[in-house]
């Protein structure tokens, strides 16, 4: 740890310096209100009007996003069982066989209901 | 919150003066605005001969948001004006600008109806430069001279007794319709 001690001074007199600066420039700084200052920068055009809260977004990215939690739960099972493969034998592939064959049933479900389909 | 534009006189504001103006001046970011010929020779200055950055200001910000002087380099027309006027909008304060050779000072050799005459018109400028272009050692002689100028920036009540003496001043002078000789 004594090792370590210098970087994590400077570190922390780093952060001291960054956040210090801009506490000061706040405290002490002047400030006029200017409505341009609070819009977006557009290399100086006023910026194109863009919807209210981003506008709306297609509903397919909530179904893309439901099923990668899912799919991606299951591939998080997969991991220890690939590293341990060789001590886990026979009784270690019947059980993800049945596993994986449980969460295949779902994956067939979306399949054949067309959630897989873009359009 | 703008303490400093609060502060009462004495050796707290001379203090604070002193050390504001310093630190504002020794790590002083510009915008880059170089629009013609000038621009050249401000990336000339910025270059390895002629060294921007033995003064700090070898970053120049491409936002407005972070820059603390905008130098207006090359000629400003009539199309560019909104623009120079909303970068300068955007930048927060405290902040300069510098005009750039002839063209940002006073139109230069284009005394015409596309090219803005001076772009004093458009936004508050602390400093001119001359030349056509100006050599970057007569751009860092003006960085220097803002340096100089943000250095003594006064502040809080000592700002208000010189805006108060410079409106006096500016009231009782000869209006230049009123001068006689070589001026008119």
């Amino acid at each position: 740890m004594e090792l370590y001690t210098p970087v994590v001074v400077l570190v922390v007199l780093a952060t001291l310096f960054g956040l210090g600066g801009a506490a000061m420039a706040f405290v002490v700084g002047p400030s006029r209100y200017n409505r341009v200052k609070l819009d977006s920068y557009e290399c100086g055009i006023e910026p194109t009007p863009q919807p209210v809260g981003g506008g709306r977004f297609p509903v397919k990215y909530y179904i893309t996003a439901m099923l990668f939690i899912v799919f991606d739960i299951e591939i998080v099972f997969l991991y220890p069982w690939a590293v341990h493969f060789d001590e886990l034998q026979f009784f270690g592939l019947v059980e993800m066989v049945l596993f994986i064959a449980t969460v295949f049933v779902a994956y067939a479900y979306v399949w054949r209901r067309g959630g897989l389909d873009w359009d | 919150m703008g303490i400093e534009e609060k502060l009462p006189a004495g050796v707290l504001l001379s203090t604070v003066e002193g050390l504001a103006g310093y630190m504002r001046k020794a790590s002083f970011w510009p915008a880059s605005f170089g629009l013609a010929c000038c621009a050249i020779e401000m990336m000339t200055s910025g270059g390895p001969k002629h060294d921007l950055g033995r003064f700090g200001m070898e970053v120049f910000r491409a936002s407005p948001r972070q820059a603390d002087v905008m130098i207006v380099a090359g000629r400003v027309s009539q199309k560019m004006a909104p623009v120079v006027r909303q970068i300068y909008d955007q930048m927060p304060d405290p902040k300069w600008v510098l005009a750039m050779g002839v063209c940002a000072s006073s139109g230069g050799m284009f005394n015409n109806y596309a090219i803005v005459q001076g772009v004093d018109h458009i936004v508050p400028v602390d400093m001119y430069l001359p030349g056509c272009p100006p050599r970057p050692q007569m751009l860092i002689d003006a960085i220097l001279k803002l340096h100089d100028k943000v250095q003594h920036t006064k502040l809080g009540a000592h700002r208000v007794a010189e805006i108060e003496q410079l409106e006096t001043e500016a009231l009782r002078a000869l209006p230049t319709s009123e001068m006689k000789g070589q001026l008119r």
